[in-house]
């Protein structure tokens, strides 16, 4: 049995789910940074 | 401890560990994952397939270690008061959860070649699945309450009451009868030869590292979170 299939879905899957997480953290910390701090410079 | 209790004198210390925690993390990551795909010889009884372990057991690691931590920060909450471990233990569960099921995922494809099944409901799987169901658990009460910096007194009773599963997934393979192996690194050594295990190392470190980069964006995201609901709570007051 040929194991390349199995890994290259195993390895694409971590891929995926690990650059999303990282996206999806770092554009919500961005966002609500820049929310925070607009605020601030408005006071 | 107390002396990070202090939002503003955490965020001066987050701010420059997050971008050196995910640069590295990501570089080592990268560097394992190719030297365990390229680097290494196939296992002579598994083949190709072993492979997956340079993913698999760093997964394993962050889901039970993600789980260990917000064990820790509830009991920090409960006792101290403190005021980030809420904060810190609302952070964790979402990359907790999803390394959970990375490791489900990547042992039922694991599992397809090696032991002829996908799934098996086995001590260590069905304990590991328990697990990820014990997260999706916590993210819905911790996100039931609008509260950003903390979660609820129920909700961190609950991250401690589920760390019973931890010592139930880790001797799981020696209490049942199991398909999955036993431990192959412990205290005392490991069974894997080392020219397979060496780039173990760079992907433990470096996915610890990225997931600790993702706990201190969200803590940050959370933090910068509560400000701007609280300032606009005072201007809606005024």
């Amino acid at each position: 049995m040929n194991h390349w299939p199995f890994i290259i879905a195993a390895y694409g899957l971590t891929g995926l789910g690990s650059v999303g997480v990282v996206l999806w953290s770092y554009i919500a910390m961005r966002k609500a940074e820049k929310a925070a701090g607009s605020l601030e410079r408005d006071r | 401890m107390h002396a990070y209790a202090n939002p503003a004198r955490f965020l001066k210390l987050a701010r420059p560990l997050t971008p050196v925690f995910l640069i590295v993390g990501i570089a080592l990551v990268l560097f394992g994952s190719f030297a365990g795909l390229f680097m290494t010889p196939p296992d002579y009884l598994q083949g190709d397939s072993v492979r997956i372990m340079y993913i698999h057991v760093p997964a394993a690691w962050l889901g039970m270690g993600g789980w260990s931590g917000i064990a820790i920060a509830s009991i920090v909450q409960l006792v101290w008061r403190h005021p980030l471990a809420g904060v810190a233990a609302r952070a964790i569960a979402v990359p907790g959860a999803l390394f959970t099921a990375i490791c489900l995922v990547t042992g039922s494809i694991w599992g397809r070649p090696t032991w002829g099944t996908w799934w098996e409901w086995d001590g260590r799987m069905t304990s590991m699945l328990v697990l990820l169901f014990l997260y999706i658990g916590y993210v819905a009460l911790a996100n039931a309450s609008d509260e950003r910096t903390s979660v609820s007194r129920a909700t961190a009773i609950f991250g401690i009451v589920g760390a019973v599963n931890l010592p139930i997934i880790n001797r799981s393979v020696v209490w049942w009868n199991s398909l999955h192996q036993k431990s192959s690194i412990t205290l005392k050594g490991s069974t894997i030869a080392p020219e397979l295990l060496w780039p173990l190392a760079p992907t433990v470190i470096g996915f610890t590292l990225l997931f600790a980069a993702v706990v201190l964006m969200r803590m940050r995201a959370n933090l910068a979170e509560a400000k701007l609901e609280a300032r606009m709570r005072r201007m809606a007051a005024a």
